[in-house]
């Protein structure tokens, strides 16, 4: 119900820029759903999607399980994880756009370069979270787990692994939504193929029917991955 | 040593080490010198370029551009996020749309934006704000959120006014998330306002780091990259000491 | 004038409305004596803070009536009137000092006489040595003596206490509670405290209301006729011990209801 209102807010504010706008900047709704749908229903189009998803699927299994392996490593050796920590954080807000061209050097245009870029953007907040999650493990955990005379393995599995996989599943939400982002940008200008690609053509084309329709589509799709990330994350949470 | 001496020293020589190799990797030709220049040319040729004053326009144009997004980002952040704090049931309705945000590319509004506010800087500050403005507005609202119930209650005691209440106990109390806020807002305007000038080709540094790219001019490319890099760094770390002092006089390690 | 209670509570009740209404306190009939040292305990959850937030113009009673020194209490915290709170009040990003200030100089009361009363209640709260420190690098029990002195400052003449060492060690509390004692007879302030602990009632207090399980009324009202020169040494004496347990005997029925279990016959 909710939801709904807010749909349709967001439906009467889109119309109502496009009236002021005109066609030249943003297409209105209607047109844009049905160009949509024409989209969704043509081949050409599913090939960009496809692209982007490999690219996206590789930059997020690197960042992922790279991502874990160091922040666990980086969250069990304290004093490691003491350097690296700020070190990385700092590397986060360092404005990526200023790697993109030595980026492209380095891998050229293609696949390699979209899942660089996709890999740069995600990287980093799974490891922090991760690390962050190994540390704020509560001593007590590691305590109680040798009161129960658990070998080091069903420790491991049974309360360590349980304990710190919220926090890790938070940053896999963050690197999910940023590694798409950065394989997006990457479209933008190292690449021939994918919804990034489209966009930017679509820009350079003044073919605003095209990115409009594109927009929303990428917009829907992050946001509601986000969404239903967001949910799983809290779930895991158990309310805390 | 103490241990958080030994921290540092090991971290600034990880670094510097970093940079000592990278530096013999270009000089003995193990990377291709069309990729990457050594970083003591890089150094050179930014020196050369302030020296020149090729570099001036190109500052002033971006950081106004990100200044002006920062501010315009952190004050309607704040009062938007006030204002939702004040009206919880449209709080909620648009709570998954606010935490999903930053998923969103907020460069794709760019074409919109110069329809209707015209070609040069204002739709890149416009898209610096877009980025920053849900960060502010989410960590009001935890600050606010998290402003201790019997705070407000001492207030009430002390028979302050609700400006009063407002101005000497909330937002002393918000504080630290209100600077977190901030931070976040810097360092999205910062990233908005250089990718969307790199991306979109509008002047500024990021311009000038994509133009020196297509002309295969390595100096002026690596240069400049090198001053977007220290100032990200410098300006982050300022906001970041500022932040740790504040949190050890509240004993928030 | 001295025979006039200094506040009086007249049918007051307190419902939180809702689909389930709560009846959280009441009714209340009570007088409390100026200069008296006056100490409420009862099972949880039967309305003490509630009381204490009604009487001291925090929240409305949903009926009754409370008037303080003749006037009306309504909405707002009167004149006069200090609290001290069970969670830690004291504003992290002022020092002890600037704390202490904060009530007068929101008040407008000119600048050397706020350092002179700030002075006074620093001193007389111990804290001298931490005056230009921050809240967050003190202890539990200094920080609740930062709300106390920020209220003192105010020169109080009635003092409200909810459950104010609640958080603080059996020891710390003991001695908290003698501070409290010097504190009444120094001021001559009226003192009304809300605590769990029975022996900590029993030692400080002239007179001791006994709240019933929800929805709270009171169900005794226990004088101890201590001397107005006592600490927390009045544990030694006899009659603490009757006292205590007459206060025990009335509260174990219904600490018992109140956590669902019925008394034995």
């Amino acid at each position: 119900m909710r939801g709904a209102v807010v749909i349709a807010v967001l439906l009467a504010v889109w119309q109502g820029i496009y009236a002021y706008a005109g066609d030249a900047a943003v297409s209105s709704p209607l047109v844009t759903l049905r160009y949509a749908a024409d989209l969704l229903g043509s081949a050409a189009f599913w090939g960009h999607v496809g692209a982007t998803l490999l690219a996206f699927a590789y930059a997020l299994v690197i960042s992922a399980f790279l991502g874990v392996a160091m922040g666990l490593w980086l969250g069990l050796r304290r004093f490691a994880g003491d350097v690296a920590e700020p070190v990385l954080a700092a590397l986060y807000t360092i404005p990526k756009v200023t790697l993109y061209p030595v980026m492209l050097l380095v891998f050229g245009l293609g696949l390699s370069a979209k899942v660089a870029f996709g890999v740069i953007h995600g990287l980093i907040p799974v490891v922090l979270f991760t690390l962050g999650a190994v540390k704020h493990l509560p001593p007590v955990f590691v305590r109680s787990a040798r009161a129960l005379r658990l070998s080091g393995r069903q420790s491991a599995m049974f309360v360590l692994a349980p304990a710190v996989t919220p926090e890790i599943v938070s940053g896999l939400r963050l690197g999910f939504a940023v590694t798409l982002l950065g394989v997006l940008i990457g479209e933008m200008f190292a690449s021939q193929r994918g919804l990034g690609f489209l966009i930017i053509n679509g820009i350079n084309a003044h073919n605003v029917r095209l990115t409009t329709a594109v927009t929303m589509l990428v917009i829907l799709f992050a946001v509601a991955a986000n969404a239903a990330l967001l949910a799983l994350d809290r779930r895991m949470h158990h309310g805390v | 040593m103490t241990r958080g001496g030994k921290v540092l020293a090991t971290r600034v020589g990880l670094i510097a080490g970093s940079v000592a190799l990278l530096e013999a990797a270009c000089r003995l030709h193990l990377i291709n010198p069309l990729t990457l220049i050594p970083p003591s040319e890089m150094v050179v040729a930014l020196a050369g370029m302030l020296a020149d004053g090729e570099l001036t326009g190109d500052i002033m144009q971006t950081f106004a551009s990100i200044g002006v997004a920062f501010v315009t980002a952190v004050a309607a952040g704040f009062v938007l996020g006030a204002g939702l704090h004040r009206l919880p049931v449209v709080r909620r309705a648009i709570d998954p749309l606010l935490a999903s945000w930053y998923a969103v590319p907020v460069f794709v509004f760019y074409p919109l934006l110069v329809a209707v506010l015209g070609l040069g800087n204002l739709p890149l500050i416009a898209i610096g704000v877009l980025a920053a403005v849900p960060a502010m507005m989410l960590s009001t609202l935890v600050g606010l959120d998290r402003v201790p119930r019997v705070l407000r209650k001492a207030a009430r005691m002390h028979r302050l006014g609700p400006v009063a209440t407002v101005w000497l106990v909330v937002l002393p109390a918000a504080l630290p998330n209100l600077f977190n806020g901030l931070k976040l807002a810097l360092a999205y305007a910062f990233i908005g306002v250089i990718a969307g000038e790199f991306i979109l080709s509008t002047g500024g540094l990021g311009h000038g780091i994509a133009y020196a790219y297509e002309a295969f001019d390595n100096d002026a490319m690596y240069g400049r990259m090198l001053f977007v890099l220290l100032a990200a760094v410098v300006a982050n770390g300022v906001l970041y000491t500022l932040e740790v002092r504040l949190n050890r006089r509240r004993g928030r390690a | 004038m001295p025979d006039q209670p200094h506040a009086v509570l007249r049918g007051v009740t307190r419902v939180y409305p809702g689909a389930s209404p709560i009846h959280a306190l009441g009714p209340i009939d009570l007088d409390i004596a100026r200069g008296e040292f006056f100490a409420v305990v009862g099972p949880s959850g039967c309305g003490k803070s509630t009381l204490l937030d009604v009487l001291a113009g925090l929240s409305a009673p949903s009926a009754g009536t409370i008037r303080f020194e003749g006037k009306p209490v309504a909405g707002q915290v009167p004149d006069g009137v200090g609290v001290v709170f069970q969670e830690d009040a004291s504003f992290p990003w002022l020092t002890v000092r600037d704390n202490v200030a904060f009530g007068l100089r929101r008040a407008g009361v000119d600048k050397a006489e706020i350092a002179r009363r700030v002075e006074y209640a620093v001193g007389f709260m111990g804290l001298r040595d931490f005056a230009g420190a921050y809240p967050a690098q003190l202890s539990g029990g200094m920080r609740q003596r930062v709300c106390i002195a920020r209220t003192l400052v105010l020169q109080p003449r009635l003092i409200l206490l909810d459950e104010p060492f609640g958080a603080l060690d059996q020891q710390t509390r003991l001695l908290m509670g003698d501070e409290l004692l010097r504190l009444w007879r120094e001021t001559g302030a009226t003192v009304l405290l809300i605590t769990h602990a029975l022996d900590e009632a029993a030692m400080l207090s002239d007179r001791v209301g006994v709240m019933s399980a929800r929805p709270g009324h009171f169900i005794d009202l226990v004088e101890t006729h201590w001397p107005r020169e006592r600490d927390s040494r009045i544990v030694s004496e006899a009659a603490f011990g009757a006292v205590t347990a007459r206060l025990w005997t009335s509260l174990r029925a219904e600490s018992l209801k109140a956590i669902g279990r019925p008394a034995e016959t």
